[in-house]
């Protein structure tokens, strides 16, 4: 049963897409709020040096000597570019935009150099493998694992521990790093643990998913997480759920297209960004427009009722208090005009008198808490 | 020696010197004012969104056509810049998760697309990756009169809205206050930006483009604090990376181009960063050392001169020993011996110990009143 699971091709694509998924969304929340995103960019290029360095060193493809080992060019990456901001002599953007192209350039000329005995070739870095990961299988407790997927696994079982461990301690260090200091807690510690497992991550999902990929399972679940839920706990398992249903529908859509799978996974992502950032509850842009147009609606109902009531009982009455009027002088688009007339109806403010448009009482009332009950002077609006 | 003079005379790689050296003067130029208003980040973003456009004119020109590849690069990287605009206004997401949201999704999708035209049959397979990693080779005659002509453009652009670009760059609260319309400027500044990666990408590819964006303009900054003097010098040595970079990997066999010209160029921002007159790391080492010195000097002299006082006597000898304790961990040899050599304090024997002693001269005397900000004051010890 469980070795007919792990013999299953679709089934380790999928749980290898899901331990992607699960072990960046868990540390990206993190990335994603406290304003590190791109840092996740920086690192995920430059492990590509590590991997190929530790490589020539050790001959090894895979275990935990070549995840660290690689990890480690990723760590690098941020402690260059911020020792080279210290030195004002750039700012920081370019600081890191000067490192971590360098070492990638790098690491793709000894890939090149190397092609023809490495393992991995220059289309790897890009697509990653995730369709072959079941070819290259390991040996745990007498079944066989494809390698990603047990690498992958402890890489999860890591970050697990060390997000729950330390919980409370980097929910603290990300909102306010002021008060995580001064209650002694190393936020800059925390902040670099953090880096550090981003860095474990990109290695270990490095044969998945490629080098750049990744940065979308790190920053885009956590941050459409981030638009619908403003609870860290709801955010970290919302983001979860994203990636894990991202990997499903991305596999099945790349299968029935025959493209990349993880471009497709990744592009999922980016999917249920858009719709989070269309439809979220209050925050989408469509919640924005429809309260944007309410308001609107809203505000004119106030200007229509303090026009009428200016020219009520005057002369021009019967020029002013009309549709035309509205449309003529204060230049509002008729059915935008009819649209706040009937809301302005709607609430019993104004009713149809001789033709004319007229205030009710509430109108009155309405338009003297206006003015602040002292009826003005006749006063031309159209001035 | 001959080799390469004899590369050199090839038509092929007259065009890709040409080329490379055209496409990294466009990148360096428009480069600068990336990285002084402090977008080289939304650089990599726009450089990653180019692939699919990319793609897309792969797919619709049915094969490598410069043309239409340059109008999807464009197209996409604008919309690129637009999404993260409308992220960054409309919620609470800070910038780079804007910037990473959309660098990692567009080359999501332009990965996708890579696999669908690796899906299809053909030739433009093999034009495709040299988008991807840059391929100086791949520049025939045709597209060197397209990368000239969107070189002239930019030029002239630069030019015409210089005043314009320099003021939005350094202080754009001023330029509003001028009444200049900022966002329009800042729109195409950012449109230049687009176009500087869209030409680039040939040369150095969509991944490694942020280098060639960054690079010049970096090692640029560390040479000059003047505009114009900055954007020359960038587009030279984005020029000159360029050039050197496609022909190293002409001459070499299986290397792709971006990743050489990036590591030229890092070179020269290495380079520029440790030696850059005034500025540079070894320049900064230089003077705080001499600072430090001067303050050691200046502790020297101030124990001798406390000690004459105390003593009343102008010419009161030291010892090593009471010297080191001004000076604290540092051993007192260089700067005795520097101190001797300008004049202001004297070795004396005084006997019966044998060990050697220092006193002021007039002169040191007169450089340690200066220091304690006194006026001339050799007199008050023999006065009194």
């Amino acid at each position: 049963m469980i070795s007919a699971f792990f013999d299953s091709i679709p089934a380790m694509i999928l749980l290898t897409g899901a331990l992607v998924g699960i072990s960046s969304a868990l540390l990206g929340s993190f990335l994603v709020l406290r304003g590190n995103a791109m840092l996740t960019d920086a690192i995920s290029h430059s492990i590509v040096l590590g991997i190929i360095l530790v490589w020539l060193l050790t001959r090894q493809v895979s275990g935990p000597v070549q995840i660290v080992g690689a990890a480690l060019t990723g760590v690098l990456t941020v402690v260059l570019s911020e020792l080279l901001e210290r030195s004002k002599l750039v700012k920081m953007d370019a600081a890191i935009g000067l490192v971590f192209p360098a070492l990638f350039a790098l690491g793709i000329i000894l890939i090149s150099i190397h092609a023809r005995d490495v393992h991995i070739d220059v289309d790897t870095v890009l697509l990653g493998e995730i369709g072959f990961v079941w070819l290259n299988t390991v040996s745990l407790f007498g079944i066989s694992v494809p390698v990603s997927v047990a690498s992958l696994g402890a890489v999860l079982v890591v970050n697990l521990i060390f997000v729950v461990a330390l919980w409370k301690e980097l929910k603290l260090a990300t909102f306010d790093a002021g008060l995580a200091a001064a209650l002694g807690f190393l936020p800059g510690v925390l902040h670099y643990g953090v880096l550090t497992l981003t860095s474990v991550t990109a290695v270990a999902a490095f044969d998945a998913v490629g080098a750049i990929l990744f940065v979308a399972f790190v920053i885009v679940p956590p941050a459409t997480a981030y638009l619908l839920t403003r609870r860290l706990l709801a955010m970290v398992l919302l983001a979860v759920a994203l990636s894990v249903a991202a990997c499903g529908v991305g596999y099945v859509l790349a299968v029935y297209w025959d493209v990349s799978i993880g471009g497709m996974m990744a592009s999922i992502t980016g999917l249920w960004f858009v719709l989070a950032l269309l439809f979220a509850p209050g925050r989408g842009l469509v919640a924005q427009a429809l309260r944007w147009r309410a308001e609107r609606v809203e505000n004119d109902c106030r200007a229509l009722v303090a026009h009428l009531f200016t020219h009520e009982g005057t002369p021009a009455m019967a020029e002013e208090n009309t549709l035309r009027a509205l449309v003529d002088h204060l230049r509002w688009p008729e059915p935008h005009a009819r649209a706040v007339i009937l809301r302005a109806h709607d609430r019993a403010l104004v009713e149809r008198r001789d033709g004319l448009l007229a205030l009710s009482g509430k109108g009155v009332a309405e338009a003297e808490a206006i003015f602040g009950r002292a009826p003005p002077a006749e006063t031309d609006i159209r001035a | 020696m001959t080799a390469l003079s004899e590369v050199l005379q090839g038509g092929i790689v007259q065009n890709v010197l040409l080329g490379a050296a055209m496409l990294g003067a466009i990148s360096g130029m428009l480069g600068a004012f990336a990285v002084l208003r402090r977008q080289s980040l939304l650089g990599d973003t726009l450089s990653h969104a180019a692939l699919p456009g990319v793609c897309l004119g792969f797919l619709v020109a049915g094969g490598r056509d410069l043309g239409s590849v340059l109008i999807g690069a464009f197209v996409t990287g604008t919309l690129a810049a637009l999404s993260v605009m409308l992220i960054t206004r409309r919620t609470t997401l800070k910038t780079d998760a804007a910037l990473g949201i959309v660098l990692s999704v567009s080359f999501a999708i332009g990965i996708v697309l890579v696999t669908v035209i690796q899906g299809q049959a053909g030739s433009g397979n093999l034009g495709l990756m040299t988008f991807i990693f840059g391929q100086a080779a791949a520049i025939l005659r045709a597209d060197l009169w397209i990368i000239g002509g969107v070189g002239l453009a930019a030029l002239a652009l630069v030019l015409i809205f210089w005043k314009e670009f320099k003021i939005v760059s350094f202080d754009a609260e001023f330029a509003r206050a001028q009444g200049l319309p900022v966002a329009a400027i800042e729109a195409g500044l950012t449109v230049m930006v687009a176009l500087a990666i869209v030409v680039g990408l040939q040369l150095v590819g969509v991944v490694l483009m942020v280098a060639l964006l960054i690079a010049p303009a970096a090692a640029a900054r560390q040479w000059t604090a003047s505009l114009g003097a900055m954007v020359t010098l960038s587009a030279l040595i984005g020029a000159a990376s360029g050039a050197a970079g496609a022909l190293i990997s002409a001459t070499t066999r299986g290397l792709a181009t971006g990743p050489v010209v990036v590591l030229v160029a890092t070179g020269v921002v290495l380079v520029s960063l440790l030696v850059a007159p005034g500025r540079g790391l070894v320049w900064q080492v230089l003077s705080s050392r001499r600072a430090r010195a001067r303050i050691s000097d200046g502790r020297v002299l101030a124990t001798l001169k406390g000690l004459a006082t105390t003593h009343r006597d102008a010419d009161y000898p030291a010892e090593r020993g009471m010297l080191q304790a001004a000076l604290g961990a540092r051993p007192p040899g260089p700067r005795l011996t520097g101190l001797e050599r300008r004049g202001l304090i004297r070795r004396v024997a005084h006997p019966p110990e044998t060990t050697a002693h220092w006193e002021l001269t007039e002169a040191g005397h007169a450089e340690a009143d200066a220091l304690s900000g006194k006026p001339e004051g050799r007199g008050q010890e023999d006065a009194s």
